[in-house]
């Protein structure tokens, strides 16, 4: 709690390594909830312009659930080797932390290059969302989320670079952390609802 | 280069445009001459514009709103005026390319300019006082806010003199809005402006409901939270889910301007109604989100002049919170007759009327707390009687449009415009000009003039009647809503009336500047200055500190033992225990708010116009400046000790001083 | 709620290699086990429809107890209860939404 934090100085960031319990957190993760209405107000749109194909193709015809399986399956893996990323900055192991966070900005990065090639193959094809009103909310939909995704790899990388500084593992520096696990999870949480409600609902 | 900009979109043919340049050109370097000439340019960077601070924060953002008053109010004036004129053959001045701009700029201008900067200033001055907090829980947050509100205002009205402006309603339906029969930039300067301070209005949300869990004093349990804090919480929800909705289906409209999407097309699939339900599903809970608070001011000013505690404080907080509740399941009845079936009128409809009950409670409640009362008629005051009487009169035409069948025959016709301006003038509007008056010393040491105060009220309040019972005739008469002109001779006098109101309110207006110049000119006068932060015997812990008072606003974190704990305090003689100070952590001011917003209203501006290099640029200067904040490691100092304790030393002088004369 | 103010919060939870590692393979198994349903064929569509948004629902638990380390206990009773009311926000938001489309498309007849 900032509240005590400011009460008195003299105790300030002396439990840091046991990341008491900001508002930053908390704020964050009350963000996130809007950031949740955001996406179910996509899913909202999706779902009642899921039919309307304007005599162009469906989702059954476009959606190749192989690649949508392999950027599940690097999303999931992110996910874990964020958490263990975590692990390691709580034992304040600096050169664990930057490897595991490496390899969940490396992930990271093979899904959207994955999404934006299965992107461009569509809209090559003349499948891109000004065909129809289903791929104008699918487009919008999935982007959103791979736009959340780019934005979660630039603050990555900013932290990386931040905790060779001056911030190296301040209580500031675990909090920027948290939110940013936080935020990565939580896209986890809506890719779900994607690959689920968006692509596999498609194609049965 | 320019993308679309050319020198044709410079309105230089149209003589009022070219003379409210003038006008604004003149005042604003009018303006901008004084302060270089007083040199306080420093002074005005340093404490205001990079500040922080919530109180001046709250400042800013009621001085933006009172000017975005003005604003909404000449295009009020202008269209009541048009159609005083616009009668039987004569055409009126107003060409209807730009009497359907007014209207739109009107409706956007007063939510969400006026009405929702206005209603955060009113939180950021109150709500961390009450709690007895430092400040808020993300001070830059706080700041990076006011500047994404302040520069959308901004771009909104440089829509005046470059370009055009919506010419679509302050909802911008499609299909009208679609590129294919608005292809010019007003409805860009619409959304981007609405998108941008859509932001700020978010983060303000996450930020004060953030404050309002996890930063209150010791021994503030939420049944000891002051009513207005309790508004205030219920608001930020209220945001928090209802925004979000906005931005997307803003966003998806521009994305269907920009890219050729078919979300709310004629062709490719694309759904207008769709548009409707979403944008009401942020629209409703919006109207609760301006009026809630204004139910809070309400609840503190009874309280405080009628020298009581607040009637029924549990179910205040209860109705409160069942209002909120509600707010979110009745937005159908923005739009009964679009086509749903009976099953989704009805439904909305029960429910709509349900939310008369707990408004019912508060009415009650209020005038209970007055009853047996001494209550003091301050100007203040004066707005709240005018409130319960004006708003009650909105409130059943409410419940009357709340029934699908009576809406079929009023629907989108003057009955409607009556109704919404009777709740948002007579609850909103009279709300905010109430606490206005009630906290005004706090921020500023010295209170307002009561005597010009009262007259501003007569003439808003008498003025609405002459404006709007007009409208409410009308409504029945047939006249539908946005006309430009018509020829009906049974109307033609209801809408002289409605004219003399609008004048009448124009002189309301003018009687709150006087209010201020003469506030201001006597304020060093001993019955105006407030000496003891406590000008009218209050409750709440806000009067519990000098008026203005410090940046870290409290020197010892109060403690609280009961509801009114200021009023607690002082009836068991516990002020002015004096306790041991330490240093206090305080935030830094920071020009980082101000970049991100200048950044924003240059992509907003580049993206209305198709400038794309301008707006790529200020995107990558707005992410470049946060990364920048983010790296920044000197963001807070200490308060010595030494200073608070002068400070301290300072007002108990003061309450001194006040006791013994 | 004060009273929670007042004592300082051990910080949330942050999980272990084992909890982690734990959420990892229950979310791949459901995971799988949507995709199979649906790649193999081997339910009519509305079963298949019911089937994978159970297990969806059921991922989105596993992630949050697991990654998120969302709890009941006193230091994450509010991250759960904004959780739990933007969770039925959005329910009502959909539901709404839909229910609304619907019922216009029926009545008007269009499409």
């Amino acid at each position: 709690m900032a509240h005590e934090a400011t009460m008195h100085p003299s105790e300030h960031g002396h439990d840091q390594e046991h990341g008491h319990e900001s508002p930053v957190v908390f704020g964050f993760w009350i963000y996130l909830m809007t950031d949740c209405v955001l996406f179910g107000s996509l899913f909202a749109v999706f779902a009642v312009l899921r039919d309307q194909f304007a005599g162009g193709p469906t989702g059954k015809e476009l959606f190749d659930l192989t690649n949508v399986g392999i950027e599940t399956a690097i999303l999931l893996f992110s996910s874990i080797t964020y958490g263990f990323g975590m692990l390691a900055a709580q034992k304040h192991n600096s050169g664990g932390l930057t490897a595991w966070l490496g390899v969940t900005f490396l992930l990271g990065l093979c899904f959207v290059g994955l999404e934006i090639n299965e992107f461009t193959h569509m809209v090559s094809e003349g499948n891109g969302p000004d065909r129809s009103a289903f791929l104008s909310a699918f487009f919008t939909l999935v982007a959103t989320h791979g736009l959340h995704v780019t934005f979660g790899l630039i603050w990555m990388a900013v932290l990386m670079v931040q905790n060779f500084g001056k911030q190296r593992f301040t209580e500031r520096m675990m909090n920027k952390l948290t939110c940013l696990s936080l935020f990565w999870h939580f896209l986890d949480i809506v890719w779900i609802c994607v690959f689920t409600f968006v692509y596999l609902m498609s194609v049965v | 280069m320019l993308g679309k900009l050319t020198w044709s979109a410079i309105p230089i043919d149209v003589p009022i445009l070219v003379g409210t340049f003038v006008g604004v050109a003149i005042a604003g370097i009018a303006v901008l001459g004084l302060v270089t000439y007083y040199g306080k340019w420093g002074y005005l960077w340093r404490e205001w514009l990079t500040s922080v601070d919530h109180k001046r924060l709250g400042a800013m953002y009621i001085i933006l709103a009172v000017v975005m008053l003005f604003r909404g109010f000449a295009d009020a004036i202008m269209m009541r005026t048009q159609l005083a004129l616009a009668y039987a053959g004569n055409p009126g001045y107003l060409p209807p390319h730009h009497y359907d701009q007014i209207f739109s700029a009107h409706g956007t201008i007063m939510i969400f300019f006026m009405a929702m900067a206005f209603m955060t200033g009113l939180l950021n001055i109150a709500v961390p006082l009450q709690i007895g907090a430092r400040d808020v829980a993300f001070p830059f947050l706080n700041s990076l806010s006011f500047w994404m509100t302040a520069i959308s205002a901004i771009l909104i009205n440089v829509s005046l003199f470059v370009g055009e402006f919506s010419q679509c309603g302050w909802l911008a339906y499609p299909p009208l809005s679609e590129s294919q029969f608005s292809p010019g930039v007003g409805v860009d300067y619409y959304i981007w402006a609405v998108q941008l301070s859509g932001v700020g209005t978010l983060l303000t949300g996450v930020n004060f409901f953030t404050t309002i869990v996890k930063m209150r004093a010791p021994g503030m349990t939420w049944m000891r939270l002051p009513v207005f804090t309790w508004t205030a919480f219920v608001t930020t929800i209220l945001i928090m889910v209802s925004f979000p909705i906005l931005t997307v289906t803003l966003g998806m409209l521009g994305l269907d301007r920009y890219f050729g999407m078919h979300f709310f097309t004629n062709d490719g699939g694309g759904n207008q109604m769709l548009y409707l339900s979403m944008i009401w599903a942020w629209g409703h809970p919006e109207v609760y989100i301006l009026v809630i608070p204004a139910f809070g001011v309400f609840s503190e000013v009874v309280s405080t002049f009628s020298g009581k505690p607040l009637f029924g404080y549990k179910t205040m907080v209860y109705a409160t919170c069942s209002i909120g509740v509600l707010s979110f399941v009745v937005w159908v009845h923005h739009f009964f007759t679009m086509g749903a079936g009976a099953n989704v009128n009805t439904f909305f409809g029960i429910a709509t009327m349900i939310i008369a009950v707990p408004t019912g409670v508060k009415i009650f409640n209020w005038l209970f707390t007055m009853y047996k009362g001494r209550v003091q008629m301050h100007a203040s005051m004066w707005w709240t009687l005018g409130f319960m009487i004006t708003f009650s009169i909105g409130g059943m035409t409410g419940v009357m449009m709340a029934m699908p069948a009576a809406d079929w025959l009023v629907h989108n016709s003057l009955f409607l415009i009556a109704h919404f301006h009777n709740v948002i003038i007579g609850g909103v509007y009279f709300g905010y000009i109430a606490g206005l008056n009630y906290w005004f010393p706090k921020v500023f040491g010295f209170k307002l003039n009561e005597k010009w105060g009262i007259r501003s009220f007569w003439c808003w309040f008498v003025g609405f009647y002459l404006a709007f019972i007009p409208l409410y005739v009308l409504g029945f008469m047939g006249m539908s809503r946005r006309m430009n002109h018509y020829d009906n001779p049974d109307w033609y006098p209801w809408m002289l009336v409605a004219e003399a109101g609008a004048i009448l309110i124009m002189v309301g207006i003018a009687c709150m500047l006087v209010q201020i110049y003469v506030s201001i000119r006597d304020r060093a006068l001993p019955e105006n200055v407030d000496l003891t932060g406590d000008p009218w015997n209050g409750r709440t812990l806000e009067w519990s500190i000098s008026s203005p008072p410090p940046a870290y606003n409290f020197a010892v974190v109060p403690t609280v033992y009961g509801l009114d704990a200021f009023h607690h305090d002082k009836e068991l003689g516990r002020q002015g225990t004096h306790k041991e100070f330490e240093p206090i952590h305080m935030p830094k001011n920071t020009a980082a708010g101000v970049f991100v917003g200048a950044f924003s209203f240059l992509l907003g501006f580049g993206a209305i116009w198709y400038i794309w290099w301008l707006a790529a640029i200020s995107m990558l200067g707005i992410i470049v400046t946060v990364i920048m904040r983010s790296a920044n490691t000197d963001i807070d100092y200490y308060v010595p000790v030494s200073e608070i304790e002068h400070n301290e030393a300072e007002q108990s002088r003061r309450l001194v001083a006040q006791a013994a004369e | 709620m004060a009273q929670a103010h007042l004592t300082t919060p051990a910080g949330e939870s942050h999980g272990s290699y084992g909890s982690y590692f734990i959420g990892f393979v229950l979310s791949v198994v459901l995971t799988a086990a949507a995709f199979a349903i649906v790649m193999m064929h081997g339910m009519s569509p509305t079963a298949t429809i019911g089937a994978i948004a159970a297990l969806a629902v059921i991922q989105v638990l596993v992630h949050l107890v697991f990654f998120l380390h969302l709890s009941t206990n006193s230091e994450s009773r509010w991250n759960t209860m904004a959780f739990v009311f933007t969770v039925i926000s959005v329910i009502l938001l959909v539901g709404g939404t839909l229910f609304i489309m619907h019922d216009t498309s029926v009545n008007m007849m269009s499409r």
